[in-house]
């Protein structure tokens, strides 16, 4: 009983100190809103628009055709002709283009033969995206009269995207994106709640006082639950509004997955928070780990490139679980049940860090 | 006999290599106002936070109410109440919120919670500053506050860590007369002052110079125990008259206050009086002479002297 009094008085002083920090309350917001419109609007895997040039020695009605054909694609912007494959590898190094097409004079010969290349895309490899772009260009087909007879070598493979058959990033960006950004407000958050009352004297009266540690770390988190699930419905709410990113799965479990999450994240922010002795070290601790779980979680890159070290340490990122939970329940509509694996992930991480952040948090000051 | 509230025996907190306390012994009574009396960095704090059972010592034991505070410490909680150096509530929440939530980490009872609050507003004057955020209060409120905050629990021994270093005089003129008032009530209360005056109005000090307690009992048998005579000289020429005491090897430290020389000699002369008056004629100053009983900052100085005399020979 008296225990409940405590943790509940810590949270109602969190409330009252949450609603008069405006900057927090801001960030709770803020954070969701611009990552969500900047993830969604500006980030596309589906490129178009590449600026281009060409060089054709060929000059005839098949290699106009061509290059007709290939800028009616929209994959690319025709810049301009040029004289010389020289040129073209100039005006790639100086970053005017990303694509150089390059047509040989012997170019119909080469396209009737068929025995060889017909011509050359020089491709701007430093982007990993225009290169994969630059494939697709290369499967595309010439068409010329004479040849229309000749049957078309029909694919092996026939691709059918399922889940997200527009081929829209944004579908596949947003669930992700609940996870990023659930990753950096609740650890931070907790983290710095934590470390503040550290820095301005307010711990040092706490310990002096009969509350227990695990009543003044549930006080203090609980909060942040809900900070969280309010982000939760923010961004799903606002990725179905912008972006027409549907939830296929049941909310239930999305809510399940998402608390799992959340206490994973608040648990290792209360470890920092026994850690750090400024809220700036709270902070840098904080990208410490936020820049891996957003590179190797699977929300930029997909999981199964990576190097089997990168699996590896993947597998111990909250986030990584969480992605394949929330992509599979919003997208996929997948049960929470046959992700069982994932969930326990998660419940294992947050015991294993709450465990510790006890353990190292004491009431003495030495 | 008086009943003793806090014992402690052989204290002592080394961090690395530094001795911050060393093994210091107490006995305070029940209802009594204590004062450790030190410089900054003499181990006050440490102490304190060692009796409060915020810090572990490194040897040594101390009892509080009977409580072993390093098996105890949780125990002994409930029972004090401990007001930090730095103002350490929360300044972004009012005062009533402050003391509410305090209530609340204390288990005071839900009925008493609401009228606890109120009397202490009532009787720290902090009733109109209810609503105020602590953060705009001023020293002598904030002060108030935390006192108000220390005490809520009504707490058998109070700890406070130099709690009148930002306030005016005559806030803490207000601010003694309360601790006289829990003194009376039976509350002991354990308090660290680098303020002399503030040392003179307790029961009983305890003088620490760096980790150690030179001395300590009340601020009279203090005074009676130091082993010099101090003598206060009024002279025109205050100047002329410091430079030719000081070449005397018989007197240990001269200080001016205002118009006045204070001038400490051991008591190894028996007339000390004489010997200053005689030094004086011989350089034709003329000057009132007279012998006093030593205050806080004489028993002070000189028994640090002393130490580091011991700790030089």
């Amino acid at each position: 009983m008296k225990s409940l009094i405590r943790i509940f008085a810590v949270m109602r002083k969190e409330f009252l100190q949450l609603s008069r920090d405006r900057l927090t309350f801001g960030m709770i917001v803020g954070i969701p809103l611009i990552q969500l419109l900047m993830f969604g609007y500006a980030i596309n895997t589906d490129v178009r628009n590449l600026s281009t040039a060409y060089v054709d020695e060929s000059d005839t009605h098949i290699s106009r055709q061509f290059i007709a054909d290939i800028t009616a694609s929209q994959v690319i912007v025709m810049k301009q002709r040029v004289a010389s494959v020289f040129e073209l590898e100039q005006l790639l190094n100086a970053g005017s283009i990303s694509i150089g097409i390059a047509i040989p004079d012997d170019f119909d010969r080469r396209v009737l033969g068929r025995d060889r290349q017909a011509a050359q895309l020089l491709v701007d490899g430093t982007d990993p995206i225009i290169v994969g772009v630059a494939q697709q260009l290369a499967a595309m087909p010439v068409r010329f009269d004479s040849q229309a007879k000749l049957p078309q070598k029909a694919a092996i493979l026939e691709v059918r995207n399922y889940y997200n058959p527009e081929r829209r990033s944004a579908v596949n960006i947003v669930p992700g994106l609940v996870g990023v950004i659930l990753t950096m407000t609740m650890v931070l958050f907790t983290a710095v709640a934590i470390v503040r009352e550290k820095e301005r004297g307010n711990l040092e009266l706490l310990i002096n006082t009969p509350i227990k540690t695990p009543e003044l770390m549930l006080g203090k988190i609980s909060p942040y639950i809900l900070i969280g699930l309010i982000q939760l419905s923010l961004i799903l709410g606002l990725g179905w509004y912008f972006f027409q990113v549907p939830i296929r799965g049941s909310l239930i479990h999305v809510l399940v997955a998402a608390l799992v999450f959340i206490a994973a994240n608040l648990s290792l922010g209360l470890l920092i928070s026994t850690v750090a002795a400024t809220q700036f070290q709270a902070m840098q601790m904080t990208f410490f780990f936020f820049l891996p779980s957003i590179l190797i979680s699977g929300f930029m890159f997909p999981f199964d490139g990576m190097p089997a070290a990168a699996q590896n340490v993947a597998e111990f990122l909250p986030l990584t679980h969480f992605n394949r939970l929330i992509r599979g329940i919003i997208l996929r509509g997948a049960d929470i049940t046959s992700m069982l694996d994932e969930l326990l992930a998660l419940a294992i991480f947050t015991v294993a860090t709450l465990t510790l952040a006890i353990l190292r948090f004491s009431k003495r000051l030495n | 006999m008086k009943q003793i509230a806090i014992t402690a025996s052989g204290l002592t907190m080394r961090f690395g290599s530094l001795v911050a306390v060393d093994s210091v012994d107490l006995e305070i009574e029940m209802g009594s106002i204590y004062g450790f009396l030190g410089p900054n960095g003499s181990g006050k704090s440490t102490t304190i936070r060692m009796l409060c059972g915020l810090l572990r010592p490194s040897s040594g034991s101390a009892t509080v109410i009977g409580m072993d505070t390093k098996k105890e410490s949780e125990s002994l909680k409930q029972k004090i109440g401990y007001m930090t150096q730095r103002f350490s509530l929360y300044e972004d929440l009012s005062v009533k919120e402050n003391l509410q939530f305090i209530s609340e980490i204390y288990a005071v009872p839900r009925k008493e919670r609401k009228q606890r609050v109120a009397q202490l507003l009532e009787s720290f004057s902090l009733t109109d500053r209810a609503k105020q955020r602590s953060g705009t209060l001023s020293g002598g409120q904030k002060q108030r506050l935390a006192l108000a905050a220390a005490t809520l629990h009504k707490p058998e021994i109070l700890f406070l860590d130099e709690p009148t270093s930002a306030v005016d005089p005559q806030n803490r003129r207000d601010f003694w007369e309360v601790l006289f008032e829990l003194a009376e009530q039976g509350t002991t209360i354990l308090v660290s002052t680098h303020y002399m005056d503030e040392a003179a109005r307790c029961h009983r000090l305890a003088i620490l110079d760096e980790g150690v307690k030179v001395a300590d009992g009340s601020p009279r048998q203090l005074g009676e125990s130091i082993s010099s005579h101090v003598v206060e000289i009024e002279v025109d020429d205050l100047n002329r008259a410091r430079l030719c005491l000081m070449q005397n090897q018989e007197i240990s430290s001269i200080t001016q206050l205002g118009i006045k020389l204070r001038i400490m000699i051991p008591k190894t002369v028996s007339d000390p009086l004489q010997l200053v008056n005689s030094i004086l004629r011989r350089e034709n100053i003329e000057a009132n002479t007279e012998q006093v009983f030593p205050d806080l900052e004489d028993i002070f100085v000189s028994v640090t002297q002393q130490r580091r005399k011991e700790l030089g020979a």
